[in-house]
């Protein structure tokens, strides 16, 4: 964190809580996690959630280009104005992690045009598992996997399972259709994780995301504690 | 024969000679270079350069200055294609334009292309210093060689600014012992003739260009200002005029 | 004078947003332009002599004190094509946030409030260079340089291409990229007494229109 704020009053680091206005930011959750496991779309429930209690806005990192962000905004999840996307050339992580400048700027300019902001998700493009975001560009980080892609994958582990503040195992209605053991994984991503929270969600289930919802309110209360 | 270079000038000025019209108080050349009013459409004076001479061969400078004054509405074309040819002076030749163009006034700066022929060296500097209610339409084609045959060495560049501030400085260096790559993807990519159109009309400012492809090898780019530019490259003069004049009527 | 700095600078891991641009190698690799290791080289060649020449010349002369406004609207001047412009003013903008964050500097500062929305990359490289101790060599060294890198990085990734070929058509070029930096350094020096029209402008028109054919692309892996 760079709150020195001898040189300048426009921050120049991206963690800094404080706009150039000196106001507080919106609090910023990154979500990553590998190709369809449902990232966009826990996203977009996300945003049917918590519309209505928050103001708040997207940034996707698409490998080509825009296509999460059109697919919000064919959803309609949030006004246009409040969706934006980052172009990565073919690299998502490098985006999210090692050169975070176009995503703070994106995030900067959704705060200047659409006014003051609680929250804005930033969506990774679809990435291994080893991709995790910077803590200068997020706040708080959610890994998305899901149950189709091997119930060995927490197990494995990676930065993304092993350290993400919320571990979301998507997809779980599909469970019997793909052999894949829900009891196992939540042991094994219990093992991995120590303490850190893991939700177990099917979009097409009666909770949805509520749980994913209940911890981001909580995480934001928190930090605007 | 040896023969030093030949240095020669022309000189228009437009004004407006309050009844509708446009006047030419000074339309003066010499040697290569002799301007001749033809007759244009009403309001508007018109002038075709003539070349008395082939050229600008090495060693010659020429220089051409129009200006358009307050009101007034000036037009200027070629009798022919402009031809740099080799000379016996091993120097390179130069042709500067410059333009000028007051409120109210609108100068048509449309010359035949300029021919790039094997062994010439040629040098173009165009400046157009346009006031703020100025309008221009300027067009300038190269053409690398004859058919068939090899260019010349071309340097040229234009340079466009309105009310002092520049919307447009480009150099295009091209032919053998221009600096490496001019040949290859990031510059002609084979192509053996280029051109720009650009259009200033005070109107652009409340209403900009939008940018556009014509094509493969063109694109109309607004510029920082009341203007807009056409960059095209093209197989040939033929195919590079038929997309200008495309983009000319877009424009208008 | 630090030649750390400079190497801190130059790095392509310099948090500044160039790994999401391919300096006009994916529009020419769309048009069939780019095919193979040779073609990378001509392409790197005449990107170097006109787009590299003039981006050189404007971070030499920010480096060396020049007005950096005044070399903003220089650079708009020499950059026709509204997309360029706009990715030059993106990657300036992020330049300037790494810079600022990496070397702080009032005049890194002014700069940034004068262009809240960014300068051209050149200028805000000429200046992040001055802030970082360097000259107008070393900007114009690290301009030159990021003209032909990113388009080779660029396209192993578009092409699959051979790293090892990429980088050798990059060690190839060098020393024609030190003749580049030579005419940066003397227009910019030039520049200093004469005025902007003393910096080059040397113009490369598939650049201008591949740029543009490639912001209207709706797929596309670079941004520019």
């Amino acid at each position: 964190m760079h709150l020195d704020h001898s040189h300048d009053h426009t921050p120049a680091v991206g963690a800094d809580a404080h706009r150039a206005d000196g106001t507080r930011r919106a609090f910023r959750v990154g979500l990553g996690g590998p190709v369809g496991s449902g990232k966009t779309a826990t996203v977009a429930a996300l945003c049917r959630a918590l519309r209505e209690e928050l103001s708040l806005a997207v940034v996707t990192n698409d490998i080509y280009t825009r296509e999460d962000a059109e697919f919000l905004l064919r959803e309609a999840v949030l006004p246009p104005e409040r969706i934006t996307a980052v172009e990565t050339g073919a690299c998502p992580h490098t985006a999210i992690r090692d050169d975070i400048s176009a995503n703070l700027e994106a995030v900067e300019d959704l705060e200047d045009t659409v006014g003051p902001l609680d929250l804005v998700l930033v969506e990774s493009g679809g990435d291994n598992l080893t991709a995790t975001f910077s803590k200068g560009l997020v706040d708080a980080q959610i890994f998305v996997i899901d149950v189709a892609g091997g119930d060995d994958i927490p197990r494995k582990g990676g930065p993304g399972v092993t350290t993400a503040d919320l571990l979301v195992v998507n997809k779980t209605d599909l469970a019997p259709y793909v052999g894949s053991d829900l009891a196992r994984m939540a042991a094994d991503a219990k093992a991995a994780r120590g303490e850190l929270p893991v939700v177990m969600q099917s979009l097409r289930g009666e909770t949805g995301v509520a749980d994913v919802a209940a911890w981001v309110r909580a995480r934001l209360a928190a930090w605007t504690a | 024969m040896t023969r030093a270079g030949v240095r020669a000038t022309a000189r228009i000025v437009a004004r407006a000679d309050g009844r509708g019209a446009t006047a030419l108080p000074v339309l003066d050349g010499e040697g290569p270079l002799a301007p001749r009013r033809t007759r244009g459409e009403s309001g508007e004076a018109r002038v075709l350069l003539v070349g008395a001479m082939s050229g600008p061969l090495g060693g010659d400078r020429f220089t051409v200055e129009a200006e358009a004054e307050k009101g007034a509405r000036l037009r200027v074309g070629s009798a022919a294609a402009t031809i740099a040819l080799p000379g016996q002076a091993k120097e390179e030749a130069h042709y500067d334009v410059l333009l000028r163009v007051a409120d109210d006034g609108e100068l048509h700066w449309l010359p035949e292309p300029l021919i790039s022929v094997a062994g010439s060296d040629l040098r173009v500097r165009t400046r157009v210093e346009l006031a703020a209610g100025a309008r221009l339409v300027l067009r300038e084609e190269q053409v690398l060689g004859r058919a068939g045959e090899e260019p010349g060495r071309l340097t040229s560049r234009l340079s466009v600014r309105i009310a002092g501030r520049a919307v447009l400085d480009q150099e295009l260096a091209c032919g053998p012992g221009a600096p490496g790559g001019w040949d290859g993807p990031a510059v002609l990519g084979g192509q053996r003739a280029a051109g720009q159109l650009i259009v200033v009309r005070p109107e652009f400012a409340a209403e900009p260009v939008r940018a556009r492809m014509l094509g493969e090898g063109a694109a109309v780019l607004p510029l920082p200002g009341p203007a807009a530019a056409v960059t095209a490259v093209a197989p040939d003069g033929l195919r590079l005029r038929r997309v200008l004049d495309e983009a000319l009527a877009l424009l208008r | 004078m630090s030649r750390a700095a400079l190497l801190v600078l130059a790095d392509g891991r310099f948090p500044a947003g160039g790994h999401a641009h391919s300096g006009g190698a994916e529009a020419a690799v769309r048009a069939g332009r780019i095919d193979s290791a040779a073609d990378l080289a001509d392409f790197c060649r005449g990107r170097l002599h006109t787009a590299g020449l003039v981006a050189a010349a404007f971070a030499a002369a920010a480096a060396l004190g020049a007005d950096p406004v005044e070399l903003d609207a220089a650079a708009d001047a020499r950059t026709p094509s509204p997309a360029l412009r706009a990715a030059a003013r993106k990657l300036g903008r992020q330049l300037m946030r790494a810079a600022r964050a990496t070397w702080p500097s009032d005049e890194l500062d002014a700069l940034a409030r004068a262009f809240p929305k960014g300068a051209h990359q050149p200028v805000v490289l000429g200046l992040a260079a001055r802030a970082a101790g360097l000259g107008g060599e070393d900007a114009a060294h690290c301009a030159a340089y990021e003209s032909v890198s990113g388009p080779a990085s660029a396209t192993v990734r578009l092409l699959s291409l051979d790293p090892f070929d990429a980088t050798g058509v990059l060690a190839r070029l060098a020393p024609e990229l030190d003749l580049v930096v030579d005419r940066a350094v003397a227009a910019a020096r030039l520049a200093l007494t004469e005025g902007t029209d003393a910096l080059p402008a040397a113009s490369a028109p598939l650049l201008e229109i591949g740029a543009e054919a490639h912001a209207a692309r709706p797929m596309r892996l670079f941004a520019s």
